[in-house]
């Protein structure tokens, strides 16, 4: 069985628990293993950017380190830890004399960063080391199911190395594979705002209803994302969007992998999708058995 | 003195002062006094101007009474003088490779304030050229005639122009063409910038005269796959192309076309923009006139072998192969546009109806063309408005880095052309204007008084998501104006992309089979980018249009002439003179392990098969020594290069003076 | 407030700092096209453009450009960097105007995204994760104890549905990470050069 070590991130510890929860199913449905990083630390996201960059590259780093050890390629199924997570490998390796000072960083707690760990992102392990062998496992039909595939900017930015960066499929393609029918989705990769939504709240509404637009104008039954950020940004103010701009934007929000897991059978609750801010039971309504 | 070889050697020494400019740094007389000892020196002269007649004569006198063998002049670079010390040497009755130069200017006191140092390093410089010249053996010039006949590869504007003016002299030109008619890119445009001259009206009677021309043999649907030779001697293997129809016969009265069952194919001519049928010309004004069968589609019905009264038509035809013996060869093969789909989406071509490359465009506004000359959307109806973006895959590292040139001027034109069609708004995103030519500052100012709204902003997106009702069921530009530093949206109803010019798609054949060089943009290399434009590193080879970069018909019709008088003036010769310095390889020591061949960088070596070692084609070798200095066994060595006359020169540096 | 003889010193040194910066060659590369304004996301809420920033930069004007809203308005969503035709990644300048600003102690008018980007480094340093519930107790409490309310339909949303961090979670290493982020700044390679001269 094929092993990763997972690195969760604080989004997925608690408050956006669906995720953990469907990733870990998803993962054991498909006979992948996860082994969380032992101890691991906040990866500085993109607000520790903003202090200082060598801390937040140590930050990042020190998990970087501990994954490392285990030998496996790490999974991690945030967006925006991905992005970070792979920026300090990048500046660590560009900048001369960085790596040897975050490992100066790191000495006093026994760590040590060799440069040597892959950091992957959970679609794309899902897309290349199971890849078609997906639509084997599939057990109820969701081609009635037509979803918009929103993948948030985190993933295929600064420049696409895992899919296109203005017009990514794979996560598409995953989707069909999984027996659901993506529709044309304008937004793909449109910023939701991230943490905007705290600090300038009425930007990020408005980058949420682009968001919710397009996914209504594609006549979408769901959106699926794959960053808890999006996730939470896109299901958790509908009701304040549709008073602000007075639209109809309602629209049920999924993790891919929580609509992933249910094509192959797991149930709704194991799934989290339950605990989701958008009610998801109609569309899933609309999927036949085996 | 010393002997060699039974002749004594009496070597001529010429330390020059060049007025001040070795003088006043190098110690000449201590120069001349250390040149007297060393071993082979018969006589040691200074003046004061080695290059002026009376030094020439002084070596021309010299050798004549003093009966020197060798000549050493310790004076400025070679690039300077080499050819008129070589010219006094040939003059005074020896061969001018029996000399050599020591360069005690631009290597030494142009580059020093240190008077000591300076003398020593002449010295050493001077003792070099002594041991070495010793070693120099005579070697002659070769002449090799010039074929008349000259090649131009690629039929469009460029071709056209430089077949003419060659024709014209009354010399051969094989003119080859790889689609099925000659026109290129200008056959497509419907008016051309800043006069509006129609194109087709500007084009059409050169492409008849072409056709016309008793010197210019056109071989349309035809490509260059193989050429060997060098200047004045090229051997050239040509593939036409199977057109079954036979082009002698075919008097393109279009029955055939009429009865054809297989339609709507793509036009390639019409950018993909209009259909065509499997027998088909690609436009009304093809030289040559007669159909071509594309035989992917071809049912092979035979309705059309029915129809043709000339008996034209037959599906057996098979390429053909044909050799031409040319003394010049112009490659004239174009651009294409930029094209990368992928990269497109952004500005939502593929994905939105209306969203449109400029030569998709252009076929629209061309009367001829897929909507006979009305500007409509895919509905049919006549747009309100359209946008224009400038700089679509040019000037950007993500596409390519260079200005295209043209497209500002382009751009324009259509904008123009709209005006003039329909009452829409047309608006430009752009971030420069570039109207360097004639009259086409004058033109921009035309279409400042037309009303065509010129916005500084790159169009950033496009995209159909709406935020207002005025904005939906449109395409909306996302962009920056930068002037008035503001982000806007502008709701239209299509979009021309004014995409840029990039080298043409099979640009890295066209590379290989004639050996050209590419420069960073990937377009071909010129010699020199301001004094040899046309000309390539290699010779007999010219270059001319947009091979050699973006361009717009002015440009290009004056580089087609260039380079036809470039090839004149190879045949006005008659004959090319040779380099000696060339490299030969000695067949006893060869190993057949073809190294050699791999590393020139000019195609001059080939392997004999029977042999079973590697020749050098002298003619095409420029002596640049990579096969010397990679040969494992030594058997490649270079004239005027070989190893005792570097070692010489080496020792004589490590001596101690 | 700054005098005028003091904020021009210290616009001196940190256009000085911003040159010396690896990425300061690519940014005399701009050729104002606005491409960066046109694809971003916020821009139609910032005060001054992308591109206008590099302009500002470029006229010495530091400043104003850490006085905007632009600055703390990024969401570095990388859009601006992937398509600029320099081939200029924008977002990892915005990154370092966030941090001047912060060294140097100034910003914009609206200081809330500032003060959340502190207690969020404030949270991490004591736990060694982001536990949200103290970060949002701490933030809104400084910028907007009325945003409570504003909050309750989100907070009843995550309570029902099992998903309100109560307790943060315990790090092991919390302490290392703690000292490493409380220790005062080591300075870059190339700021080491100018110190010393």
């Amino acid at each position: 069985m094929k092993k990763y070590t997972y690195y969760p991130g604080c989004s997925l510890e608690v408050s956006n628990k669906p995720y953990d929860a469907s990733t870990k199913e998803l993962f054991k449905a498909l006979k992948l293993e996860l082994e969380e990083v032992p101890d691991w630390n906040c990866c500085g996201a993109t607000m520790y950017m903003n202090f200082d960059e060598h801390k937040a590259v140590y930050l990042a780093a020190r998990n970087l380190a501990i994954a490392e050890k285990t030998g496996h390629d790490m999974a991690v199924p945030c967006s925006a830890c991905f992005t970070v997570l792979q920026k300090a490998k990048k500046f660590m390796k560009a900048e001369e004399g960085l790596q040897d000072k975050i490992n100066g960083m790191l000495k006093e707690e026994g760590l040590t960063y060799d440069g040597k760990v892959k950091i992957r992102n959970i679609l794309e392990i899902i897309f290349n080391d199971v890849g078609t062998d997906i639509k084997t496992l599939v057990k109820r039909n969701l081609k009635d199911i037509k979803v918009a595939c929103y993948y948030g900017c985190q993933l295929v930015r600064p420049k696409g190395t895992f899919d296109d960066t203005e017009n990514p499929e794979k996560l598409d393609k995953l989707m069909s594979w999984c027996g659901a029918s993506p529709v044309f989705f304008d937004a793909k990769t449109k910023c939701c705002g991230g943490m905007l939504m705290s600090t300038k709240e009425d930007v990020a509404l408005k980058l949420v209803r682009d968001i919710l637009y397009a996914a209504k104008e594609s006549g979408a039954d769901c959106m699926v994302t794959a960053c808890p950020l999006c996730q939470i940004n896109l299901e958790g103010y509908q009701t304040e969007i549709i008073k602000k701009f007075k639209e109809k934007l309602d629209i049920p929000i999924l993790y891919f992998t929580q609509l992933a897991g249910y094509a192959l059978g797991l149930d709704a609750k194991q799934l989290g999708i339950n605990e989701n801010f958008t009610d998801a039971k109609k569309t899933l309504a609309k999927a036949g058995g085996n | 003195m010393s002997k060699d070889n039974g002749k004594q050697k009496r070597i001529g020494v010429y330390v020059c002062h060049c007025g001040t400019n070795i003088a006043h740094t190098v110690n000449v007389n201590e120069v001349v006094e250390f040149a007297k000892k060393l071993p082979g020196v018969a006589l040691v002269k200074d003046y004061k101007y080695m290059c002026s007649d009376p030094g020439q004569e002084m070596i021309k006198e010299d050798v004549k009474k003093e009966n020197l063998t060798h000549i050493v002049v310790a004076s400025c670079s070679p690039l300077m003088h080499e050819p008129t010390f070589r010219g006094a040497v040939k003059a005074a009755g020896l061969n001018e490779f029996m000399f050599q130069m020591a360069n005690i200017r631009e290597q030494c006191s142009w580059v020093s304030m240190d008077n000591a140092r300076s003398t020593e390093k002449a010295k050493k410089l001077v003792a070099a050229a002594v041991k070495r010249v010793g070693n120099h053996e005579p070697l002659e010039f070769r002449e090799v005639p010039v074929n008349p006949a000259t090649l131009v590869v690629g039929g469009g504007i460029a071709g056209i122009e430089a077949a003419l003016t060659i024709a014209s002299s009354g010399k051969k030109v094989y003119l080859v063409e790889k689609s099925p008619t000659i026109g290129g890119h200008m056959a497509k445009f419907d008016k051309t910038f800043p006069t509006l001259d129609c194109a087709a009206c500007i084009l059409t009677p050169k492409m008849v005269s072409v056709a016309q021309n008793k010197n210019i043999e056109l071989m349309s649907y035809s490509e260059v796959e193989d050429v060997k030779g060098y200047i004045g001697n090229f051997t050239v293997q040509i593939r036409k192309k199977a057109r079954y129809v036979d082009v002698s016969k075919c008097t393109g009265c279009g029955l055939c076309e009429a009865i054809c069952p297989v339609k709507n194919i793509p036009s390639e001519f019409e950018e993909m923009q209009g259909k065509r049928k499997a027998v088909y010309r690609p436009f009304p004004q093809a030289i040559p006139a007669a159909y071509v069968i594309d035989m992917a589609t071809c049912k092979k019905c035979k309705a059309c072998i029915k129809k043709c009264e000339r008996g034209a038509i037959n599906l057996d035809m098979k390429d053909e192969m044909v050799k031409v013996d040319v003394g010049n060869i112009i490659i004239t093969t174009g651009y294409n546009t930029f094209n990368d789909k992928k990269y497109l989406e952004r500005y939502g071509y593929g994905v939105y109806d209306n969203v449109y490359t400029s030569l998709e465009f252009e076929r629209f506004t061309h009367a001829s063309g897929p909507t006979n000359g009305k500007v409509v959307m895919k509905d049919g109806a006549e747009p309100k408005s359209v946008a224009i973006l400038h700089c679509i895959g040019s000037r950007d590292t993500n596409a390519n880095e260079h200005c295209s040139r043209v497209c500002c001027m382009y751009s324009m034109k259509l904008a123009h052309l709209i005006k003039e069609k329909t009452s829409a708004k047309v608006y430009e995103f752009y971030i420069d204007i570039r109207a360097f030519g004639k009259g086409y500052e004058e033109f921009y100012k035309r279409c400042l008084h037309e009303e065509v709204d010129f916005i500084r902003g790159k169009g950033a997106e496009v995209t159909r998501l709406a935020e207002t009702a005025e904005e939906k069921g449109k395409l909306i530009v996302r962009f920056e104006d930068t002037l008035a530093a503001k982000v806007r949206r502008m709701p239209v109803d299509m979009v021309v992309l004014s995409v840029g010019l990039q080298p043409a798609n099979d640009a890295d054949k066209t590379a290989k089979v004639f050996s050209l060089s590419r420069s960073k943009d990937g377009f071909f290399l010129e010699k020199h980018p301001k004094l040899a434009p046309v000309s390539t590193a290699s010779d007999g080879i010219y270059i001319a249009g947009c091979a050699q970069g973006p361009k717009d018909i002015p440009d290009t019709v004056a580089q087609a002439n260039a380079a036809a008088a470039q090839a004149l003036a190879n045949i006005g010769k008659g004959k090319v003179v040779l380099e000696p310095i060339t490299s030969s390889i000695d067949d006893t020591l060869c190993a057949g392990c073809k190294l050699c061949i791999g590393v020139c960088p000019y195609g001059a070596i080939e392997y004999n098969e029977s042999k079973k070692v590697s020749e050098i084609i002298e003619a095409v070798c420029k002596g640049c020594g990579t096969c010397v200095a990679v040969c494992p066994s030594g058997a490649a060595k270079q004239r005027g290069y070989k190893d005792p006359q570097i070692y010489s020169e080496i020792e004589a540096i490590l001596e101690k003076v | 407030m700054l005098n005028t003889k003091k904020q021009k010193e210290l616009s001196k040194i940190i256009s000085k700092e911003f040159e010396q910066l690896p990425e300061g060659e690519k940014l005399k590369e701009c050729i104002q096209c606005g491409t960066c304004s046109g694809s971003c996301p916020v821009s139609f809420a910032m005060d001054y453009t992308p591109r206008q920033i590099i302009a500002m930069l470029r006229a010495d004007m530091i400043e104003e450009v850490l006085k905007s809203d632009t600055v703390w308005i990024c969401a570095s969503c990388y859009l601006c960097g992937a398509r600029c035709p320099a081939g200029i990644n924008f977002t990892d300048f915005m990154y370092h105007l966030k941090r001047f600003g912060i060294k140097y102690g100034i910003g914009p008018k609206n200081k809330k995204a500032i003060k959340m980007a502190q207690d969020f480094g404030t949270v991490v340093s004591e736990h060694g994760r982001n536990f949200e519930a103290e970060l949002i107790v701490r933030y809104n409490l400084r910028t907007n104890p009325f945003n409570f309310f504003k909050l309750i339909p989100l907070s009843i949303k995550m309570l029902l549905t099992n998903r309100m961090p109560f307790f943060p979670s315990k790090v092991k290493g919390a302490k290392y990470i703690r000292k490493v982020l409380k220790a005062k700044d080591a300075p870059r390679p190339a700021e080491k050069a100018e110190v010393a001269s």
